[in-house]
């Protein structure tokens, strides 16, 4: 027997390398500018005005059709462009979701006229989206969720209420998971996806401050709210298979590793150019698991490229991405001389503020790691 | 790429070639003729013969090699045949070592013999010759110009230390771009594939260990406790091989990043050797725990060749050097090296 897992190695080709330089070269820029500082969490980090500039260079939606506003390019050339962002710390967060979740779903499931309305919008970086899945009972069991969607002239009324709802204050939309019909013995069946207006009579958003003192999640009710048929994702009934087929996508990226990315260039900064033993060792024992991490999720995306559904890949390289990013203010703090942690504008101290303070979010946003090693378990053939 | 027919077929010669008994036998000091003539046969040993760019099939060799703990110095016969090669000799026949082939180890010329310090030599009492980097030169010593003091690793594999090399021993100089560090990194290399192999082959032996084995009712493999060992487990199986599989193609092709990716494929496998088998034992329970059960096979070696041609700290500490001399903005770039 050989392993249940997969990882072809994965070669970029020289568009590639192209598209590199060119988006190094605009963060050069930007940071010359002093338009943001650094800070390589996807989730927290955001600027409007940033991804009003990454959408005029046709950076969002890389891969989408050009007929809808898209670049026509490949996965591979979005995996560099993404990562290069993430590495530079760039505030990508208000275009994140819907480059990366609901543009593509809509390119999947949608109607071509929620194509056409919605993502040459999204591709400007001016229309935002966000996810509404979980709700007060329903968190890692995703399919008992109850908010429902009845039936009503034209479309659905829809009641409930949703949480965590990262920045649903922010964005325009929701991709709203909710169930329109029965269980089922699956549970799976009944699900569907709206394409909800956050600006709709009956939604009230409240804000759910984190831990960090930053208010980015959100509570969303949702009462009796009227969303038009044509907002209606996919099939009735086919939200489950909707939500799922994409895990791949969203699960084995580089933003599941370099979360605390900031930390540990603020840590070689600190570290000086001839670092001692123990520092050194502890540096190049970080740069083994980034450098592999990262051949990990490029071949996980190789294989995205080519078609194949690496779900227990996605799932590994998640796990251990996380576990990584999780780890790196940890020996950091340990590790890096003469901190000073009274010092509000020190740049380590900064770095290690933010990443430890949101460290607990990264093994639980997109999947918990007990739900990732649930998974692997499966796919190893032990359920 | 990827080599999975000589991948498959280095698989199934080693499967046709060894048993459980084997292992046994060869943890007493007996020498596996048959394996070695098959080995030899199949034209494994000569797979760096035209230099560096052969570096995937052998890391796909030693992969499958590693997987059913194959007691032979496969690593130390493609080296030294490696080294001969690219320094104009032909290669003495048979099974051969290397020297120096840890980090501290240097052997000198003092006046007309070699002295020095190997202290670790792979198979030395089982090589016809073991085949020495010294001063700039290549060194081949015949088994009888060669002294050892026994000795061996965790997994009872022959691990000899030099004691004397006889005067008058041949020696050419070494080919240009040769040298004790570029040994050590390509032993390193190949160490790390044989981990690579050895640790999803243990990942099989657990998955259907937990399988089988009952307990409170349902299989053990049914625990959320232990499913969540087995994922952590394979997580770290796939890191190993990603990385020895990735710096095997940046050695092969000479590419900029094969200076961090040996390193990094050294320490990564090495760190997961030792997570492997500590959840493969704990997987197993006491059965895993005797010599009866061939888990050891695997594991043993495990936790011998991540100590083997520098451990992590030894590698560790050299990438943190490179890295930190790179500085914080040469990070990124070492790291997206092609």
């Amino acid at each position: 027997m050989s392993a249940p897992f997969r990882f072809d190695p994965t070669d970029l080709p020289p568009e590639c390398e192209a598209l590199r330089s060119e988006v190094r070269g605009f963060i050069a820029a930007e940071l010359t500018a002093g338009l943001w500082s650094p800070n390589s969490d996807f989730g927290s980090h955001r600027s409007a005005a940033f991804s009003r500039r990454l959408g005029a260079r046709g950076w969002i939606g890389l891969t989408w059709p050009q007929r809808y506003g898209g670049g026509g390019r490949s996965a591979l050339e979005r995996y560099v462009l993404t990562e290069e962002l993430l590495a530079a710390g760039a505030p990508v967060g208000c275009h994140w979701i819907a480059d990366r979740q609901s543009g593509p779903l809509l390119l999947r499931f949608g109607s071509e006229a929620q194509r056409a309305e919605f993502l040459p919008g999204i591709a400007r970086g001016e229309v935002f989206f966000c996810i509404g899945m979980s709700e007060p009972d329903s968190g890692s069991d995703l399919a008992s969720i109850r908010t429902r969607a009845t039936p009503v002239e034209g479309g659905y009324e829809v009641t409930g209420a949703k949480v965590w709802t990262s920045y649903a204050h922010e964005s325009h939309y929701a991709i709203t998971l909710v169930r329109t019909g029965p269980a089922g013995s699956d549970r799976h069946s009944g699900l569907s996806q709206l394409i909800l207006d956050l600006k709709s009579p009956g939604v009230g958003v409240r804000p759910i401050v984190n831990l960090a003192g930053e208010h980015d999640f959100n509570e969303v009710v949702l009462d009796r709210v009227f969303v038009p048929s044509e907002r209606l994702v996919g099939q009735e009934g086919g939200g489950w298979h909707q939500v799922t087929s994409e895990l791949a996508f969203e699960r084995s990226g580089p933003e599941r590793f370099l979360s605390s990315h900031q930390a540990m260039c603020a840590f070689i900064g600190r570290a000086g150019r001839s670092p001692e033993r123990h520092i050194a060792e502890g540096l190049g024992r970080m740069a083994a698991q980034l450098w592999t991490l990262r051949r990990m999720s490029l071949s996980v995306a190789g294989m995205l490229q080519a078609g194949e559904t690496p779900n227990l890949e996605a799932a590994l390289v998640k796990d251990l991405g996380n576990a990584f990013e999780r780890s790196v203010p940890e020996q950091v703090r340990l590790l890096a001389p003469e901190r000073r942690r009274a010092a509000a504008d020190d740049g380590l101290e900064r770095a290690l503020a933010a990443t430890v303070l949101y460290a607990p979010s990264w093994t639980l946003r997109g999947g918990t790691r007990e739900i990732l090693r649930g998974i692997i378990a499966r796919g190893l053939g032990l359920r | 790429m990827r080599d999975t027919i000589l991948y498959d077929s280095a698989m199934r010669l080693f499967a046709d070639h060894m048993s459980p008994r084997l292992l046994a036998a060869a943890g007493e000091g007996v020498w596996p003729a048959d394996l070695w003539g098959a080995v030899e046969a199949a034209g494994y040993l000569d797979v760096l013969a035209d230099g560096s760019e052969g570096m995937v099939e052998a890391a796909t060799i030693l992969r499958a090699a590693g997987h059913h703990a194959a007691p032979i110095p496969l690593v130390e016969t493609i080296l030294a045949r490696w080294l001969c090669h690219a320094c104009g000799v032909v290669p003495p026949a048979g099974a051969l070592t290397i020297a120096p082939v840890e980090p501290d180890d240097r052997i000198l010329l003092v006046g007309e013999t070699l002295g020095g310090r190997a202290g670790f030599v792979p198979w030395g009492r089982d090589a016809e010759a073991v085949v020495l980097i010294a001063e700039g030169r290549l060194y081949i010593a015949p088994r009888s110009r060669a002294g050892y003091e026994l000795g061996a690793n965790l997994a009872g594999e022959p691990r000899d230390a030099l004691q004397a090399v006889g005067e008058d021993v041949a020696s050419v100089p070494l080919a240009d771009a040769i040298d004790a560090e570029l040994l050590l990194r390509l032993g390193a290399l190949l160490r790390a594939a044989q981990m690579a192999g050895a640790m999803p082959a243990s990942l099989d032996l657990t998955v259907q260990y937990a399988n089988d084995r009952v307990q409170f009712g349902r299989p053990i493999g049914k625990f959320q406790a232990i499913q969540q060992q087995m994922a952590l487990l394979a997580e770290e199986a796939a890191a190993a091989l990603v990385a020895v599989e990735n710096a095997a193609i940046a050695v092969a092709e000479a590419r900029p990043s094969a200076g961090l990716a040996v390193p990094a494929a050294k320490i990564r496998a090495g760190e997961a050797a030792g997570r492997v088998a500590e959840i493969a034992h704990q997987v197993h329970g006491a059965i895993g725990f005797t010599e009866e059960h061939s888990l050891h096979y695997l594991t043993r070696r495990l936790w011998s060749w991540r100590d083997e041609f520098g451990h992590e700290g030894y590698w560790a500490s050299a990438l943190g050097r490179e890295i930190a001399a790179a500085g914080a903005d040469g990070l990124w770039p070492l790291i997206t090296a092609s």
